[in-house]
């Protein structure tokens, strides 16, 4: 529970059906007055607020400390993930690495046979295979299937997304008709523990190095000065200190050779992409040749694709139409319908 | 079913108690210091509990200046001696004080004391050759609580008195775990400050009291009016105060019955737990001990676990202390007697009180042997 309300409906939605409710609130880092402030989510506001809706609707609540591992896990996966001049998304590890790891090793420990979250997505049991599907919410625009693509089956076996068949619209009628105080709470939508989105600074708190190296064009020439390469994301084009006739955007990254290269934006399209780690929640991989959707980031409409290869956990996409921006350290998941099929981590090499 | 073990937390106030606040409450709204008919009648209250109060721990009812509490008896203490010290500006305090004491300790040494804290052993006691060690001539106060809140170890305050004083040095003891559990007689303890709060005896919260030695001198922290004879400004919370006063007088009455009680219950469940259940221990020295506490750990199970587990299955205990979120952070207590990380991560304090029973204590035994080893089986599995 993390104080919004997508999880406080989700908890008083359960309770509501007369499941035996225990309300759980992640502590991910430091709360102490006069600690430097970290992040947005999960604030004393947000657990006060978590608090105040479990004894509402009568549930026990605990708040569950995690710092260690949010930090272990989460946290320093960011901090090497943009050194390695890749863009991570740490919800991803987040949720499968603490709310669907660690979480439910505690949840199990109290008793709990679900741990249920405010996600909007679905999980259902496939009646022919046995398995266990992930599907996107059936609110289109705050369908969150994209950031549990790693979940596996036993992960799945315990999960409960109760606000997966709502809309938004629909969990604050709920919120509201519960009597909830935080009905009308806004939502958060940046990264929680960098709440004001200057991510380089906070990886510079982190101790990253700002290493100054070379911004090329794309056929190599040296045209400007970077303060180190976790500063940038593919695809971004503010920040770079350019001055170009024409929209100039980062489109690679090289860590090892401390280098970011900037282009015109059709030199951000790319039509096929390899993905690594790939995770299919569904069954067996698709074979090549198959026929798929796929998002390469949050808010990324998915666009049709073919399945050129696979190899082990690694497959090649090639998409009807380029798509601009492929970033690597961003999730690629592949969609049948409303179904995850899986996904897997882009790579840098196409 | 809900068991509480978690007496040194707070207690529920005896039935005599909430009878006085709350008639108290109703008829006794006068300022206690008017001196009309309203006001002598709150005065008179207060009169009673401060001789109620006096009388629990062996001292005269004008040595009595009533306080919010057990931290602001402590603040008091430490920021009163602090300010009227010029010259000797040295505090110490044992490693295992309340925050109270260790928090006051440490803003008092950003505004120019010199602070030192004084090491305990490893059953939690202090030693008088660790106290002798670290006192100087400029020592101003020495303040080592009574017992402690988390292992209930009881500290040879008398003797570590002794040692002040040859120095020059005042002592002040924080008594509010103490108070109401074993004796408590100032002249025994030789101090010249203690330290009372009223709800860990089954008195209401928002009371308690600093025990000044008469001719002590000590500076007002709360200034303001000429209410505690000019030594703590602010009406006095009179409901709450009588409230104070007859929990004094209950816990005085019962102390020789009730402490016995308790310490075979004490026993009961810690022979209990370390029979029924494998790689247990008791942290801390376990004589001298007030009669109600035990700290345990439990091999390989994390107390926030073992805590909410509890909790779910219908009983209260708790760990050292709580952040401001309430999630847990090791106990400064078991870290200052030397017990490796993973102790300090394992343990869970039980503490008794008046209406805890013997068949209670059996079905907490039961119950945690269970919870145990579910927490136990779950992490030998790898999650």
């Amino acid at each position: 529970m993390s104080g919004g309300v997508d999880s406080s409906v989700a908890a008083a939605l359960l309770a509501r059906q007369g499941h035996d409710v225990i309300g759980l609130s992640m502590q991910l880092y430091d709360q102490r007055e006069g600690q430097p402030r970290f992040g947005t989510c999960c604030t004393i506001d947000d657990l006060h607020d978590a608090r105040r809706v479990a004894a509402h609707i009568g549930i026990p609540h605990y708040i569950v400390n995690f710092e260690r591992q949010f930090s272990e896990t989460v946290i320093s996966n960011f901090v090497e993930e943009y050194a390695a001049g890749r863009t991570p998304i740490p919800c991803v590890h987040c949720n499968g690495d603490l709310k669907f790891a660690t979480l439910v090793a505690r949840a199990e420990g109290l008793g709990a046979d679900f741990v249920a979250t405010g996600h909007y997505a679905r999980v259902e049991r496939d009646g022919a295979t046995g398995r266990y599907l992930l599907k996107r919410g059936v609110d289109a625009a705050k369908d969150q299937s994209y950031f549990l693509f790693t979940l596996d089956q036993a992960q799945l076996a315990h999960a409960m997304f109760p606000v997966g068949t709502l809309d938004k619209a629909a969990v604050r009628r709920h919120a509201r008709e519960l009597g909830l105080q935080v009905a009308e709470k806004h939502e958060s939508q940046e990264i929680c523990f960098v709440p004001d989105g200057d991510h380089a600074a906070f990886l510079e708190r982190q101790g990253a190095a700002a290493a100054a190296g070379a911004i090329r064009d794309i056929d190599g020439r040296v045209i400007g000065r970077h303060d180190g390469v976790h500063r940038f994301t593919v695809g971004q084009r503010k920040g770079l200190g350019l001055s170009s006739p024409i929209p100039l955007y980062v489109v690679g990254i090289d860590a090892v050779a401390n280098t970011v290269t900037v282009g015109p934006r059709a030199a951000l399209e790319q039509s096929e992409l390899t993905a690594s780690g790939v995770n299919w929640i569904a069954g067996v991989a698709p074979a090549p040749g198959a026929r798929l959707t796929a998002r390469i980031r949050h808010r990324h409409r998915e666009a049709p694709a073919t399945m050129t290869g696979i190899e082990g956990d690694t497959v090649h996409v090639r998409f009807d139409e380029p798509q601009s921006a492929v970033a690597p350290g961003q999730a690629a998941v592949f969609y049948d319908g409303d179904v995850v099929l899986g996904g897997g981590w882009i790579a840098k090499e196409i | 079913m809900r068991i509480y073990f978690d007496h040194n937390a707070t207690t529920p106030p005896a039935p005599e108690v909430i009878d006085e606040v709350t008639s108290r409450l109703a008829a006794e709204f006068g300022n206690a210091s008017s001196i009309h008919y309203f006001g002598q009648r709150a005065k008179a209250v207060l009169d009673e509990a401060r001789s109620q109060v006096a009388g629990l721990i062996g001292a005269e009812p004008s040595e009595i200046v009533f306080t919010s509490g057990g931290t602001e008896a402590d603040n008091f203490a430490l920021r009163g001696i602090a300010d009227v010290s010029a010259g000797r500006l040295h505090l110490l305090a044992s490693a295992i004080e309340h925050e109270a004491v260790l928090n006051t300790l440490k803003a008092l040494g950003r505004h120019g004391c010199r602070t030192t804290i004084i090491p305990v052993d490893q059953t939690g006691i202090v030693r008088p050759d660790a106290l002798a060690a670290v006192l100087t001539d400029e020592t101003a106060l020495v303040s080592i609580m009574h017992a402690n809140n988390e292992i209930g170890t009881v500290q040879p305050i008398a003797e570590l008195a002794r040692i002040a004083h040859a120095r020059g040095a005042l002592v002040h003891t924080d008594a509010v775990q103490s108070a109401g559990k074993i004796p408590v007689d100032v002249k025994t303890l030789g101090v010249d400050l203690l330290s009372l709060s009223a709800h860990k005896f089954n008195g209401p919260k928002g009371a308690g009291a600093l025990w000044i030695k008469r001719g002590t001198r000590l500076a007002a922290i709360l200034t303001g009016g000429k209410h505690e004879r000019n030594r703590r400004a602010g009406t006095e919370n009179v409901p709450a105060i009588a409230g104070f006063g007859v929990a004094a007088r209950l816990a005085r009455a019962k102390l020789a019955s009730e402490g016995a009680r308790l310490a075979a219950l004490r026993n009961r469940l810690e022979e209990g737990i370390l029979a029924r259940v494998p790689g247990t221990a008791v942290n801390g020295a376990r004589e001298p001990r007030v009669p109600n506490t035990t700290n345990i750990s439990f091999e390989g199970v994390e107390a926030e676990s073992l805590l909410i587990a509890l909790d779910l299955e219908g009983v209260a205990v708790s760990t050292g202390s709580a952040c401001s979120s309430g999630t847990l952070e090791p106990s400064h207590v078991l870290r200052a007697m030397g017990l490796p990380t993973h102790r300090t991560q394992n343990s869970i304090r039980m503490s008794l009180g008046f209406g805890n029973t013997e068949a209670e204590v059996d079905y907490v035994v039961e119950r945690l042997a269970g919870v145990v080893g579910k927490l136990r089986s779950l992490t030998r599995a790898g999650r």
